[in-house]
């Protein structure tokens, strides 16, 4: 087990990167605390995968460090980094049976037969897979080759870290919450340090006790589940994580104050903002946002049934806006005023959250 | 279960049954025909019963042949095998070399087969070929048109040029189906090159593999353009496989019957061995 330390990594696939959009990944400072579950999320395309393999020694990075407890790891091999990593196609020897695929990691390294027979037993138990352990590895589903892979992770003591790329993806629907929730139960028994890499923000969020959110080769924020939502540092957050995302409104800043269609707005923002240059937004959570007696003037275009609540899309002016009415509320037919909720409206400037 | 019945279906399958009535039915029978009568000439024919099959059987000649046969088959399949493999797994799986290496493998094949036996003829020449003569020009007492074992060396060697790019192409196309993830798993599990090649490239070439050695067992069981140009059976009778053998009894001694009695048993002993060797090599798939 070990702290990974990620230290001004940045990393182009092409030979020679002269413009910001060659590098796959921006400079990137990042460190991962020894026994911790993250979760690595982000688009398709936004350096998830980059980033895993740098860390994981399949990939060199082209700047920068990885340390692991503070020792450089940057030119060894992955299997002298001691890291475990699951696919996202299960990945398994086909010859070979359930057991010898547990045990081949270890075997590889010398460890002898009766160590090799009590960890593949201990972990087979782990993973429900010890009923099958005389099987060969061809004949499995889907979801029991992914656990073989997941398996072969665990199998060694030594491991400092382990990787899971979109590992979900061939699973199906109702085998996913068993898997999600083995691995979460598996973090809580074994305590080694677990990244997860996925583009689905539910996987995210229910794994992980810290989601490093990235975008376009940087990471945008770093926090825990209720912080990405309650306080998204970036416009970037709020999109992508929430269903739907968050409003970001074009707004004007008049005597120190921001406003929308040409009401004014409370906002969470303490500092000064008359005088911001750029890109200003206002960004408000559907959830946060109610019908009031006061505020901004809007007109309902449109209401959609999800359920425990309602998906109201309505228009300030020209900009079109959701919020969430819980079940059973009364909606305005037409004319409506919208009250946004002080403590969870930001003010961005650029993307970025105004303190 | 409901099942519809209406013969209509026959009228579709008509002109498939037709073609292969006659190119593959027909000429069979007729050589069914010849291999159980006798004719001295004339277009007149005696019943002879299984006469043919005996004395094809009997035959010591026979025997030498199909023992030749097998010495070269699986002399070929020794080499162009294990050789194919070790290409494939040399040749890049991405970049621009790919298909400079794949139109370079595919050559040999594309050459017609009695060209071939006529460069290799030309080629091991011991007097005005560049084999024949830089052999012997090293010492080597090379002469495939008089010594037996040069004759056999220089066969095998053509069929091994010829042919091992067929093995290669196929598995490298197996080779290039199995996806980066396994290679970076094996890394990540300490797999030394070997396990890789052992648990990974080779279960996974396993059923292209199978393919190449059925194509490559049958084809050179029946090889006869270039070996009769390269050697024609010789030196004496020293490269006689089956096919050539076949071709003198049926053209060159116009014995019809044991010809026709030997094509049946040259037909059966491929039909055979192939399906030994295919339920062999799938029975492992079925466990």
């Amino acid at each position: 087990m070990a702290k990974i330390v990620l230290d001004t990594l940045r990393h182009s696939y092409m030979p020679n990167p002269v413009q910001d959009s060659d590098w796959a990944l921006k400079q990137l400072d990042l460190q991962w605390d020894d026994g911790g579950a993250y979760a690595l999320l982000g688009p398709s395309g936004c350096g998830k995968t980059t980033l895993l393999s740098i860390i994981s020694g399949l990939l060199r990075p082209t700047h920068g460090r990885v340390l692991f407890d503070g020792a450089d790891v940057t030119d060894l091999p992955p299997d002298r980094r001691h890291i475990a990593q699951v696919f996202q196609f299960p990945v398994v020897y086909d010859t070979m049976t359930v057991y010898d695929n547990l045990a081949f990691p270890l075997r590889n390294r010398g460890v002898d037969e009766a160590h090799v027979d009590a960890r593949v037993r201990e972990i087979a138990e782990m993973i429900d897979l010890t009923h099958m352990l005389e099987r060969r590895a061809a004949g499995l589903t889907a979801d029991g080759k992914q656990k073989i892979s997941l398996g072969r992770g665990l199998v060694r003591s030594d491991v400092n870290a382990i990787m899971f790329d979109e590992p979900l993806t061939v699973i199906d629907p109702h085998l996913k919450w068993q898997l999600r929730s083995k691995l979460k139960e598996l973090h809580q028994r074994v305590r080694t340090t677990m990244i997860y890499v996925t583009h689905d923000q539910t996987e995210a969020l229910t794994f992980a006790d810290k989601v490093v959110v990235m975008n376009e080769g940087q990471v945008v924020q770093i926090g825990t589940p209720v912080e990405l939502f309650e306080r998204p540092q970036h416009t970037f957050v709020g999109h992508f994580i929430g269903s739907p995302g968050m409003n970001v409104l074009p707004c004007e800043i008049r005597e120190g104050r921001a406003h929308v269609a040409g009401t004014a707005v409370d906002t969470a923002t303490t500092g000064e903002i008359g005088a911001l240059t750029g890109e200003v937004r206002v960004g408000v959570r559907p959830e946060f946002i109610r019908f009031a007696e006061e505020g901004v003037p809007a007109r309902v275009v449109k209401v959609s049934d999800a359920g425990r609540f309602q998906v109201v899309e309505v228009r300030a002016g020209d900009l079109p806006l959701k919020l969430l009415v819980p079940e059973g509320m009364e909606i305005p037919s037409e004319e409506a005023r919208l009250a946004f909720d002080p403590a969870h409206t930001q003010i961005y400037r650029d993307g970025w959250i105004v303190a | 279960m409901n099942k519809t019945h209406d013969n209509k279906a026959w009228l579709f399958v008509l002109p498939v049954v037709a073609l292969v009535a006659f190119n593959a039915v027909i000429p069979l029978m007729t050589v069914v025909n010849y291999s159980v009568q006798e004719t001295f000439g004339d277009n007149v024919f005696f019943w002879a019963g299984v006469t043919w099959f005996e004395q094809v059987l009997q035959s010591e000649r026979f025997h030498d042949a199909l023992l030749r046969q097998m010495f070269f088959t699986f002399s070929i399949l020794a080499i162009e095998v294990p050789l194919g493999v070790a290409i494939a797994l040399t040749m890049p799986r991405k970049g621009p070399w790919v298909p400079v290496c794949l139109v370079l493998m595919a050559l040999p094949l594309l050459i017609p087969w009695n060209v071939v036996g006529a460069m290799w003829n030309i080629f091991a020449l011991p007097d005005i070929g560049l084999l024949g003569r830089s052999l012997n020009a090293l010492g080597f007492d090379y002469n495939f048109t008089r010594q037996p074992g040069d004759a056999w060396f220089t066969l095998i060697l053509m069929d091994v040029w010829h042919w091992t790019s067929l093995v290669v192409l196929l598995a490298y196309a197996g080779l290039v189906s199995i996806p980066d993830a396994y290679y970076q798993a094996a890394k990540i599990d300490g797999a030394r090159p070997f396990a890789i090649f052992r648990y990974i490239q080779l279960p996974k070439m396993k059923r292209v593999l199978t393919i190449a050695v059925l194509l490559r067992f049958m084809d050179s069981f029946m090889i006869y353009t270039e070996l009769s140009v390269l050697t024609g059976g010789g030196p004496g009778n020293s490269t006689t496989l089956l096919s050539i053998d076949l071709v003198k009894i049926a053209l060159g001694q116009f014995d019809l019957g044991p010809a026709a009695a030997m094509s049946l048993i040259y037909f059966l002993i491929i039909l055979a061995l192939s399906w030994v060797f295919y339920t062999l090599m799938m029975r492992n798939e079925q466990q």
